[in-house]
């Protein structure tokens, strides 16, 4: 018999078998949230207050709340994070220096978000004086997200063939002219991938927002940046801890969980899309 | 088409540690193609990148001597950096135009020098792209990507491109290494054209190109410029051994 067959057919075969398991759970996982969770969606439910103790009612509030912590967070850590990335990339000197707040970023990056509750709490609630509020959230958020909208960024950046900065250079352009009419163009489809990926971990995230803006049932939506907030994580996370009801909580809590996993698919593929469009003119 | 004269006095070129380029004192005849050959890594696209200060680029590099722009020294801390580069354009090696449409490429000169209008830039693109023999092929879709051109349009368009600042003196960094035969022939052709324009410095491998071109050559070896000449003269009777050993192709 040959050896080297056997490799290559067991070889093969294992990796088939992976492939499938990876894509089973994926299928189980998806399927068991949509059984448990599809039974209470309806308009009611994504468009109503809760009511009774949580155990009827819609999630409408923790949807706006989970909007506005997303986005807020956003609106802070893009513009921060991209602004770094690219001095980093184009103005940071020494190399040391670079180097240790690469260290640091990725340090971050690996800090458990409960950790970034405790932060946010002790700094924004209480050391700013915002209480628990929407900014408080999404401040929290945006220095969760920071580390990793930094590192894409970066790496966007340096994905854009050096040739382009050189011509740009070349024409008489300066370094900044350079960097806003061709350097970032060039590298903002991929800078959006990391706001993708961001988003989904922002929007997902319980830990970060437990102490510094989420409520845990409000009938209002938030009015202001001040405004305490629901939000869809935290929903599900005190409907499976807290409250009498488990029959009829467990529901709800995969009916959010459906809802969730929806919205950021949605807005993942919204990205995807707008990152689709911007690519199609790029060929290098 | 302002005209310019440019000269190289004692420059030497640093890389770190290392002495890439010896005390080169030379003269570069207006409105002529000068050709500079030699062998790999004897510092002849290092020299060419130190008449539009390009080599700034390297953190390591330093530069000591001068280059007289109009008996204007760039090298001089006075200089203006991005406005030198406007009257010395640069190709390079390889085409690299922007990703943008092929309208925006030529226009980005003209455009980051600010104040211009609309029919004034549109002017311009037009009298560049023709002036880079692209127009006729361009001119129906002047807004489609140039990343969709042909390796030779791709470079005529990064000529065009160079062209749209008005330069007095073009570089060339071994423009036609990436291109097929009828594309380089086009280019060679393009450079002969435009020399009424501009005065043409290009660094090749091609020594047979060098011969189809150039009204001068510059032999350099090894960091020296070792041979300075008008190229009937030095293709037919080189001064120095080295120049000879090279065009007869003894090394290269």
């Amino acid at each position: 018999m040959n050896l080297r067959k056997i490799y290559s057919v067991s070889g093969r075969f294992s990796m088939s078998l992976l492939f499938i398991f990876t894509t089973l759970m994926l299928f189980i996982f998806l399927g068991s949230i949509f059984s448990k969770g599809y039974k209470v969606l309806s308009w009611e439910f994504i468009s109503a207050a809760p009511r009774a103790g949580m155990t009827e009612g819609g999630i409408f509030p923790a949807i706006v709340g989970t909007f506005w912590l997303t986005l807020i967070s956003m609106l802070i850590a893009l513009p921060l994070g991209i602004l770094c990335a690219i001095y980093l990339y184009s103005y940071g000197k020494p190399l040391w220096f670079v180097n240790a707040v690469k260290l640091s970023i990725n340090t971050l990056a690996g800090i458990p978000s409960i950790i970034y509750g405790l932060f946010g709490m002790a700094i924004f609630v209480n050391m700013l004086s915002l209480d628990v509020s929407l900014i408080s959230g999404a401040l929290t958020l945006s220095v969760l997200a920071l580390p990793l909208i930094i590192n894409t960024a970066e790496e966007a950046l340096q994905s854009v063939p050096k040739d382009f900065s050189e011509a740009s250079i070349a024409l008489g352009a300066q370094k900044s002219t350079t960097i806003i009419r061709v350097l970032l163009p060039s590298a903002l489809p991929n800078i959006l991938t990391g706001a993708i990926i961001s988003i989904g971990r922002v929007a997902g995230e319980t830990a970060p927002i437990m102490f510094t803006a989420a409520t845990f049932y409000s009938r209002k939506l938030p009015a202001s940046l001040g405004d305490e907030v629901m939000a869809l994580p935290y929903h599900i996370f005190a409907l499976m801890t807290e409250g009498s009801k488990a029959d009829k909580q467990e529901p709800i809590a995969y009916g959010s969980a459906l809802v969730l996993l929806t919205m950021v698919l949605g807005i993942s593929f919204f990205a995807i899309a707008i990152r689709y469009r911007m690519r199609r003119n790029k060929q290098w | 088409m302002v005209t310019a004269h440019i000269r190289t006095r004692n420059l030497n070129l640093y890389f770190a540690q290392n002495h890439v380029l010896h005390n080169i004192t030379m003269s570069i005849h207006t409105h002529k193609i000068t050709a500079m050959i030699g062998p790999s890594g004897c510092g002849k696209s290092s020299l060419l990148r130190c008449f539009n200060r390009m080599n700034d680029l390297i953190p390591s590099a330093r530069v000591e001597g001068s280059i007289y722009l109009n008996d204007e020294d760039i090298y001089s801390s006075k200089a203006n950096v991005p406005q030198i580069r406007t009257k010395v354009g640069m190709v390079f090696q390889k085409p690299n135009p922007f990703p943008k449409s092929i309208y925006n490429n030529v226009a980005y000169g003209p455009k980051i020098q600010g104040k211009i209008s609309k029919s004034e830039i549109n002017d311009i693109v037009e009298k560049s792209l023709q002036g880079a023999w692209l127009w006729d092929e361009v001119k129906d879709r002047l807004h489609s990507p140039a990343m969709a051109l042909s390796g030779g349009q791709q470079q005529r368009l990064c000529i065009a491109r160079a062209l749209a600042n008005g330069p007095a003196i073009l570089l060339l960094d071994e423009p036609t290494s990436a291109l097929d035969p009828q594309s380089t022939a086009k280019i060679e052709e393009l450079c002969l054209a435009l020399k009424d324009q501009v005065t043409i410095l290009i660094v090749t491998h091609n020594i047979a190109q060098a011969g189809r071109i150039s009204d001068y050559i510059a032999f350099m070896y090894l960091g020296d410029l070792v041979e300075f000449g008008e190229s009937s003269e030095v293709f037919t009777v080189p001064k120095d051994p080295r120049t000879e050993a090279y065009l007869t192709g003894v090394f290269g």
